[in-house]
């Protein structure tokens, strides 16, 4: 049996209430979308690439509390961040969430992200909190399609 | 009344603990709980009746046969339909209008033809006709909804015209709780010539359903939504329907006599039920009517809107979310699909999970019309005979407890 305090940590109750960088991005150059047409979660996102440099990010869409701050500590985490520097956060909250068997990820990498490792015991619930990274994935890896989590 | 608690007793599940606290099951639109009688059956059978049914010599197989063309009747006698060879055993009830729509659908379906739909059914009454429609190049056409959750009539006789080959009807939408006029509808659809298709996944185990009064020519349910086992469902048709339509599956049990160029097949029901069938499943889902039938249908229709109104009067009274659906109990059957701009639907079901309460989350196998809501999802609680008021009271109690968790500042 797990807590429900451990999934809903105050952090993500907050992030969820006020999302950080929450709206569409002006100067973005590049965006792309994700979609759970499971459940109807739904975001988009706004990158202004200065290079290999993702100089700014904004996110907006609908999704519950766990998407919603998964999304939100996503673009705090990797804000002025080398694309490099991102995919290496991605496979580190990928690591944490998914608890797969070589599983390693760095606390120190993730920073602030590990408060949503929780969710790794709520099977129902990991994608919600990828939605966003893959999302981001897709337009690390140049991808313009839109992203599905099925 | 209903005896609640005794009923409850015969349900083993529902004294079981969900993260420390006691079960609430509202999750009945999805799958019911079995009582053990049911359970018992499918040892039973293992035990000691286990073998293959039909052209069998033995004792085994003779006494198998009897108990699975015994389920068969039963269900017959369940649904008022006058001949036991109208039940076609299924796997549920999308395996049914798969059926109709290749085995009746192909054959009858001509180009320019239209079938008529409503805009509340689940993906199985809409995705086999939306195919069966491209490649027979014939029209879909759905009859609207009004904001009450009701159909929209307004344009009925325009809809369903003398091109209209067929109207699939949803008994009780799954995602609404809205009963719809089928008498209404069926007599719309015999006047013009078109057959019409009953789906009572949400009907029949909820209310006493009569093919001879609704006069439909197909009607299709799935047994574990009435007490039964999954992977048994049921496909009526009318006699002379039937006879006419060609096989779906082909194989073994459904033919009569095979050469290596050509086969003949077997009389109905047969014909329909190719291969060995689950017959483990269709004789439990005979106990489940018997134990249906024991509490009476009319009386669980009863409890089930005496359930209905407390919890519409329940729901009245919260200003933080929207209910959708009629609000008329004689139309509306103990499904409650809410949102609430509060609260995501998949945080609240995780929520109340942690209360011991399971409701289902999400667009309930109804996307368009979820999406004509203009939500992502719904969080949907659903009642059954073994549901009580005091439950609902909890349920309601933690839906506000949920609301108040995600919205206040800590």
């Amino acid at each position: 049996m797990y807590n429900l305090e451990e999934l809903y940590q105050e952090v993500i109750i907050d992030h969820n209430q006020r999302p950080r960088n929450f709206g569409k991005l002006d100067s973005a150059n590049k965006t792309a979308e994700g979609y759970n047409p499971l459940c109807g979660d739904q975001i988009t996102l706004y990158i202004e690439f200065n290079d290999t440099v993702i100089k700014e990010i904004k996110f907006y869409g609908s999704g519950c509390a766990i998407s919603k701050a998964s999304a939100s500590l996503m673009t705090e985490s990797i804000s002025g961040k080398k694309k490099s520097e991102a995919m290496v956060i991605f496979n580190n909250f990928r690591n944490m969430i998914t608890k797969t068997s070589e599983s390693k990820f760095d606390p120190d990498i993730l920073g602030d992200l590990e408060i949503l490792k929780g969710v790794s015991n709520f099977p129902a619930r990991i994608k919600c909190a990828t939605l966003a990274w893959h999302t981001l994935k897709s337009m690390l890896d140049n991808n313009d399609q839109t992203v599905t989590t099925e | 009344m209903l005896d609640i608690n005794k009923i409850r007793n015969d349900f083993p599940i529902l004294s079981r603990k969900i993260n420390g606290k006691p079960l609430i099951y509202f999750d009945n639109a999805a799958t019911t709980q079995k009582p053990i009688s049911v359970i018992n059956s499918l040892t039973d059978f293992y035990t000691t009746y286990n073998s293959n049914v039909h052209r069998g010599v033995h004792t085994l197989s003779m006494q198998s046969t009897d108990l699975f063309e015994e389920a068969r009747n039963r269900v017959a006698k369940f649904i008022n339909s006058q001949r036991s060879e109208s039940i076609i055993w299924t796997r549920n009830t999308t395996e049914g209008i798969n059926l109709v729509a290749n085995a009746w659908g192909k054959k009858n379906i001509t180009p320019g033809d239209e079938i008529v739909v409503t805009a509340m059914e689940h993906h199985s009454n809409l995705v086999p006709w939306q195919i069966l429609a491209e490649t027979n190049k014939a029209k879909l056409v759905i009859i609207p909804i009004n904001d009450d959750g009701t159909l929209n009539l307004n344009n009925i006789d325009t809809i369903i015209n003398s091109k209209t080959k067929i109207v699939s009807v949803v008994h009780m939408s799954n995602s609404l709780g809205t009963i719809n006029p089928i008498h209404e509808l069926c007599e719309k659809a015999h006047k013009v010539g078109a057959k019409f298709l009953l789906d009572g996944a949400q009907s029949a185990p909820h209310m006493p359903i009569n093919v001879k009064d609704y006069d439909c020519d197909f009607l299709v349910f799935s047994g574990h939504k009435m007490l039964g086992p999954t992977g048994i469902g049921v496909l009526y048709v009318k006699p002379d329907i039937l006879e006419n339509m060609e096989p779906f599956l082909t194989g073994g049990e459904m033919v009569l006599e095979v050469s290596y160029e050509k086969a003949s097949w077997n009389e109905l029901p047969m014909k329909f039920e190719a291969g060995t069938p689950n017959i483990a499943d269709a004789i439990a889902l005979g106990e489940a009517i018997i134990y249906l039938e024991k509490i009476g249908m009319e009386q669980i229709r009863e409890h089930e809107i005496e359930l209905t109104n407390y919890a519409l009067n329940k729901f009245e009274k919260l200003n933080n979310l929207t209910l959708f659906g009629p609000l008329d109990s004689s139309i509306r059957g103990g499904i409650f699909s809410f949102h609430s701009e509060y609260i995501h639907p998949h945080d609240l079901g995780t929520f109340l999970d942690n209360e011991g309460i399971a409701i289902r989350t999400g667009h309930h196998c109804t996307m368009p019309l979820i999406r004509s809501l203009n939500i992502p999802a719904t969080s949907r609680a659903s009642f059954y005979i073994y549901n009580t008021k005091d439950e609902i009271d909890y349920f309601i109690q933690s839906l506000q407890n949920a609301i108040k968790y995600f919205t206040h500042d800590k």
